[in-house]
């Protein structure tokens, strides 16, 4: 667990980043600091590890307070993910990953061996070892970044907008793995985002701070959207934050029409959608027309997708049904929008006075 | 002048030739290493203390800027007729072109890796070591190229006040109007600066494994403030 304790920290130019800040980040889950830039996310976070010293209060990481700790040994336990990745661009990919190692003085070859465990985990092949950081793309080297900030086991990880210099498939992708490598790993995780969709993906907790470093909510991510409190973060949280929580609703429980899924052409009076023989779709039969079947938008994986994607795939088709489709992308059924209006009635997490 | 070229010259004088081809490589790499030996610590204090580069540079290029003669000649007065007389000189010279290419090759280290390393816990001394100056090489080496070959060329103009190195044959030919000691002096000094520049390439290969596979790393500035001879 992380103690922020009344913590401020004034610039020696007057400027106030964090003011008289006091927060809980508990163990083992992934604490998301957002807000606009000017609020202090990034100094909060830098405080931690002592890259920047606060001016007053107390942090403690574990019980003990960051500044009984000298600051490279305080470093080497805690895991530090940058922006740009930061790789040592000397260096091979492997001894990137086992920078801290080195740093402990533990045994070089054992060090590198687990920085070759730690280069698959992050789904990386092993022949990339060798090579030097110039010679990956961006997010190749966003992972050795992971992977170097796990190489010493550490409890505590400090994640400074580590998915915000790639492109945005890359992004979603990382971010998926990420999450998947938490659920193994159990770290205590503080990263910090300016994008609101980020930290309410990857949060188990979401603090808001506001310009001047102060707390605008610490809360759930579910909580956070249902009931912001105050105007600073609704604002913050956007326009469609009622759409957002949709994303923590699964899609289990929908009520699918099959009825309306043909595999041969022919005339009716409602939308149908043809499937193909393997059972996956392809195309719209539009009401009364007997004409060219219309392009299918994007379909939803019934149960492990959310509410927000069956409704993004109600409004992507032109029937406004959302093709429901299993893992192996074959057809479940359509869910209209009523559907997805009643399966959300009383399913929403329960609102917060 | 006599125009006419003489191998009988140059096969007579290979020992004064071998002799005066090791006294000026002495006196231009001496002061290459001597340059480097106070350009480092230098170059790392101006990076450390801001404010202290503009007045080293003001006070290197000033050096810099005066001609080579005329240095020289003011130190027979102290150093008298030995190779310091050239080789004080010649390390300022290096030691400015090198203050210069110290701080550019240690600036040149993209601020996300100085940081990511400082959080790694790398302390500061550890991280100038392991990180900073590993990653200053190309600009440190591409400094040192200018260096020597300007020194090359520049310990030449000490034959002018008897010390000895290549460029006496310059002088002798020009006494004796004899062309053949001047193209083999010329020869020589090509020669050599071509050879030193090669081997600090190989150098700067073997030191950074890094920068020559696949596609290159961000270019790095290797234009120092230019030769003057």
């Amino acid at each position: 667990m992380i103690t922020f304790e009344s913590v401020t920290k004034q610039f020696p130019d007057g400027t106030v980043a964090v003011d008289d800040l006091s927060l809980e980040i508990p163990a083992g889950k992934i604490t998301v600091l957002v807000g606009p830039s000017g609020c202090g996310k990034t100094t909060t976070l830098r405080m931690i590890n002592r890259m920047i010293d606060a001016t007053s209060g107390t942090i403690t990481v574990d019980g003990q307070d960051v500044r009984s700790v000298d600051p490279p040994t305080l470093r080497r336990r805690i895991g530090y993910v940058i922006q740009a990745g930061g790789l040592l661009p000397h260096r091979t990919i492997v001894d990137n990953i086992a920078t801290v190692p080195f740093l402990l003085g533990q045994d070089k070859k054992q060090a590198r061996a687990r920085a070759m465990e730690l280069l698959e985990r992050v789904g990386l092949p092993s022949s990339f070892a060798k090579r030097y950081p110039h010679q990956l793309s961006g997010g190749q080297q966003q992972r050795v970044g992971v992977a170097r900030a796990l190489a010493a086991d550490p409890p505590v990880m400090l994640m400074d907008e580590p998915f915000s210099a790639v492109d945005p498939v890359v992004r979603k992708q990382l971010q998926e793995e990420f999450l998947r490598l938490q659920t193994e790993l159990h770290k205590t995780i503080v990263l910090v985002t300016h994008d609101i969709d980020e930290a309410v993906k990857l949060g188990d907790l979401v603090c808001v701070l506001e310009v001047g470093g102060r707390i605008g909510q610490f809360d759930t991510p579910e909580r956070l959207l249902a009931s912001p409190s105050d105007q600073f973060v609704e604002e913050f949280l956007g326009d469609d934050r009622g759409v957002r929580r949709l994303s923590f609703v699964g899609s289990d429980g929908l009520a699918l029409d099959t009825a309306r899924v043909v595999t041969a052409a022919g005339v009716a009076d409602s939308w149908r959608l043809l499937v193909d023989e393997s059972g996956k779709p392809s195309g719209w039969l539009a009401p009364g027309s007997d004409g060219d079947p219309l392009p299918v938008g994007r379909a939803f994986v019934v149960g492990s997708e959310s509410l927000r994607s069956a409704l993004d795939s109600a409004v992507l088709n032109p029937s406004g049904d959302a093709i429901a489709v299993d893992a192996d992308g074959k057809v479940v059924g359509l869910a209209g929008q009523e559907q997805i209006m009643g399966a959300l009635r009383g399913r929403l997490p329960s609102e917060v006075a | 002048m006599t125009w006419d070229w003489r191998w009988s010259w140059v096969t007579s004088h290979y020992d004064l030739l071998g002799e005066l081809l090791g006294q000026h490589l002495y006196l231009s790499v001496v002061p290459v290493l001597l340059g480097l030996l106070i350009a480092l610590p230098l170059g790392i204090l101006c990076v450390q203390v801001p404010r202290l580069y503009a007045p080293v540079l003001a006070l290197t290029s000033f050096f810099y800027a005066l001609p080579s003669l005329a240095l020289f000649v003011v130190l027979i007065d102290y150093t008298g007729f030995t190779g310091w007389t050239v080789i004080v000189p010649l390390t300022i010279y290096t030691l400015s072109v090198l203050v210069r290419n110290v701080v550019d090759g240690l600036r040149s280290v993209p601020e996300h890796v100085s940081q990511a390393a400082t959080a790694m816990g790398f302390g500061g001394l550890r991280r100038l070591l392991q990180v900073d100056l590993p990653v200053a090489i190309p600009v440190v080496v591409a400094g040192l190229r200018v260096a020597t070959v300007s020194n090359i060329s520049l310990v030449s103009v000490g034959s002018l006040i008897g010390i000895s190195g290549l460029g006496q044959l310059f002088v002798d030919g020009i006494q004796r109007s004899f062309i053949t000691p001047i193209i083999v002096g010329i020869v020589l000094t090509v020669i050599l600066a071509v050879l030193a520049d090669a081997i600090l390439v190989g150098l700067q290969w073997l030191l950074t494994p890094w920068t020559r596979t696949g596609r290159s790393a961000k270019p790095v500035s290797t234009d120092p403030a230019g030769v003057a001879v």
